[in-house]
């Protein structure tokens, strides 16, 4: 590439990000460091059942047994889970019947964000279960679903109010374990949202939830839940930011999905952590399991993320599709800059006769970036007839970047049908030209192209979502636009 | 409108072009003739500020302002526009939102506000019949799946959209059939008033039948040899490069 067109890539890659701001709101913490006094304290603290504390302590053993996994393709630093702060709440604790007796400055840190949470009741039809820190702030719309018999609440209310549910289904798709972080989110998750969609209903809003991690030090463990019984839907979208920070902030959350008879799951995806400056200070470890399980005949589960945050990615949305003629989709767009890493895909493991799968990944990589895509497709022996599509592209700006492919296939039934494409290119200088040559800038053309390129997954989000993370898509690698 | 003064040019240190001199009127049409790897296509390219390649002397004014001195998009907005010889593909950028993201970054240059969506579709049909397109551009990519006749037409298009001061068409008639060659050419045609200024770039004279130009250069060795009227287009066309070659 010429040296101009280097130098404002250059210039249009090394934005910084925009929403690093630090809420001052008085938090309630336990002292740094992780034994079981503090795994009780956290329990005791939310009131939990014994089997709860249970599984936490025996997660938390199991724990202890096992090693930070380094099989990915990232630059992993030391990490001391002795020097995590594992549960902060904000200290004004009791629940709000109206947005006015919510602590203002939240509210405006939430604007800030861009989710005023009034407006959105009126606008958008997102009921929104905000997370600030562990804690549930704000829930609304709760009455609308509760006439449906939809349950949308925070993971600790659901635990006290539907304790059932909750034992019933937790576990049984990320069982604690699984892996290191899922362990470790086993034993010391804080709060989370959880959802029940009841048999034949069909969920007349998108439901939302806003995680946003604010405490200096703390490790931020949600645990998500959502249960979709026989016939019914339901689309859920999650999108996160967080305050500029020094310290390296560690996140390990999970999420479970469980898809019943001719069930569907739509979950939705935009990941805007904070990334670290330029130089690769600071910036999120996001290490998450999120796992969907199509458990009765004709369900489906569709995954669709768009990933521009965070310094470390690590996270695999999967599906097993146990039942016949189950479907699971992946639509990724993930973008690095700078110093990121990313090591992100899917597992579709196909179990269910008939079973589908598409896996369309798009990464962008800028930058001093490294990004990569991990896909396993897993066919079991009784699976007849699956099929599986999946595209694999990467798009390179500059070339002091990276991008990977790792793709692992593994089928035991011949009657599989499996095809693969990917490609990997890089954002033609003579695109570039052609843009600017019909009066558009630099600027303005990578953005076009960028969101050219990652179009077949943003028409999968829901409109309100599309707009958002075309938006985050420009300011993540581009600086003047949005 | 355009004046290019012993313009010289190279790239990766070998000159192209070798001190071309020019000048275009409004309402004028020149053709540019020369054999392959005479410097036409490279002059186009510096015209339009592509930067592979160094200006190393001369000057270029454009409509009284240094056009050497301009950014390609502030070229493309003060009324400069090149139709390429190889239109390239932006996947998953609609015809539509790129064509109004220009049309509006025009305007913007021009103090004018952006177009509304339901004035911008009418603009659009009604300077699609220009060159005779009919597919709905709104569902496809720029030149993503175009043949190779309708790319071209796509830049007349363009063309028409952006309504130009001074339009650089590349090789437009290269890899036209007969039939979309005529077409490309009443779309030119179309577009020219007194106030505009074509300059076509093009091996063959058959081009020329369709759109008459007032002067003929011919470009050799990074140099213009000769320039006359449209005759001239003839004469090469019936003695062919070689009698420029031996002069």
């Amino acid at each position: 590439m010429s040296a101009e067109e280097d130098k404002i890539l250059t210039e249009v890659t090394e934005n910084e990000y925009k929403y690093g701001f630090v809420t001052d709101i008085e938090t309630e913490t336990i002292p740094k460091g992780l034994n079981e006094d503090v795994i009780r304290l956290i329990s005791k603290k939310k009131n939990e059942p014994d089997w709860l504390l249970e599984n936490r302590l025996k997660a938390y053993r199991h724990w202890q047994t096992m090693k930070m996994p380094e099989w990915a393709y990232l630059d992993l630093p030391e990490i001391d889970f002795q020097d995590i702060i594992y549960y902060a709440a904000p200290r004004k604790q009791p629940k709000y019947q109206s947005l006015d007796e919510v602590d203002p400055e939240l509210l405006d840190t939430f604007n800030k964000l861009g989710i005023p949470l009034e407006e959105q009741k009126h606008l958008a039809g997102v009921a929104v279960d905000a997370v600030m820190d562990s804690v549930s702030v704000k829930t609304t719309f709760r009455e609308t679903l509760a006439e449906m018999g939809i349950i949308f609440c925070s993971f600790s209310e659901a635990v006290q109010e539907h304790p059932d549910l909750v034992k019933k289904y937790m576990g049984s798709v990320v069982p604690y374990t699984d892996n290191f972080y899922a362990a470790l989110n086993s034993a010391v998750f804080s709060d989370g949202s959880f959802c029940y969609i009841p048999k034949g209903v069909r969920c007349p809003m998108e439901l939302s939830t806003y995680f946003r991690i604010n405490a200096a030090n703390t490790g931020q463990f949600e645990r998500t839940l959502i249960v979709a019984d026989d016939d019914s839907y339901v689309s859920y979208l999650e999108g996160c930011t967080a305050p500029q920070r020094d310290e390296n902030q560690l996140h390990a959350a999970i999420v479970e999905i469980v898809a019943h008879e001719n069930a569907e799951v739509k979950y939705s995806t935009v990941q805007n952590w904070y990334p670290g400056d330029k130089n690769g200070k600071g910036g999120i470890y996001n290490f998450v399991t999120k796992r969907g399980i199509c458990k009765g005949d004709n369900s489906k589960i569709s995954w669709t993320q768009v990933e521009t945050g965070s310094a470390i990615t690590w996270k695999y949305p999967s599906c097993i599709l146990k039942g016949d003629n189950t479907t699971g989709e992946f639509y990724s767009v993930a973008v690095t800059n700078n110093h990121q890493q990313a090591d992100t895909g899917t597992k579709m493991i196909h179990i269910g006769k008939n079973s589908k799968s598409t896996i369309i990944s798009k990464g962008i990589s800028a930058g001093l970036s490294q990004n990569s895509y991990r896909g396993l497709v897993k066919v079991l022996k009784n699976a007849s007839g699956v099929r599986n599509f999946t595209q694999c592209d990467s798009l390179l700006l500059g070339d002091t970047c990276g991008a990977h492919t790792f793709p692992y296939l593994e089928i035991d039934n011949e009657t599989a049908i499996i095809e693969h494409e990917a490609t990997t290119s890089k954002i033609g200088e003579d695109q570039i030209f052609y843009c600017n040559q019909r009066g558009i800038d630099t600027e303005n053309a990578i953005g076009l192209i960028i969101n050219g390129y990652a179009k077949e997954v943003l028409n999968k989000l829901p409109m309100e979502f599309a707009v958002e993370a075309q938006k985050l898509l420009q300011i993540s690698l581009e600086g003047s636009v949005g | 409108m355009l004046k290019i003064n012993n313009l010289h040019a190279s790239i990766e240190g070998k000159e192209i072009l070798k001190g071309i001199s020019l000048e275009v009127k409004p309402g004028e049409v020149h053709a540019i003739m020369g054999p392959n790897g005479s410097g036409k296509s490279t002059l186009a390219s510096v015209l339009a500020g592509r930067d592979l390649f160094d200006v190393t002397e001369g000057t270029v004014e454009f409509l009284d302002q240094d056009l050497l001195d301009m950014a390609p998009e502030d070229r493309a907005r003060s009324g400069l526009f090149l139709g390429f010889q190889y239109p390239v593909e932006i996947p998953g950028v609609s015809m539509v939102n790129f064509m109004k993201t220009a049309v509006n970054e025009h305007r913007k240059h021009n103090n004018l506000d952006p177009l509304s969506a339901s004035d911008f579709l009418k603009l659009m049909r009604e300077k699609k019949e220009v060159v005779d397109i009919t597919s709905n551009l709104t569902n496809r990519s720029v030149n993503e799946g175009f043949s190779g006749g309708e790319k071209k037409r796509n830049e007349i298009f363009q063309m028409a959209m952006l309504d130009p001061k001074m339009a650089i068409l590349d090789e437009t008639d290269s890899g036209l059939d007969i039939d979309a060659l005529k077409i490309v050419a009443h779309g030119v045609n179309k577009l020219r008033t007194k106030e505009n200024a074509t300059i076509i770039i093009t091996h063959y004279q058959r081009l020329l039948e369709y759109i008459v130009p007032d002067f003929v250069h011919i470009l050799y060795k990074g140099k213009i040899v000769k320039s006359s009227g449209k005759e001239l287009a003839l004469e090469l066309e019936e003695k062919g490069y070689d009698w420029i070659k031996e002069q």
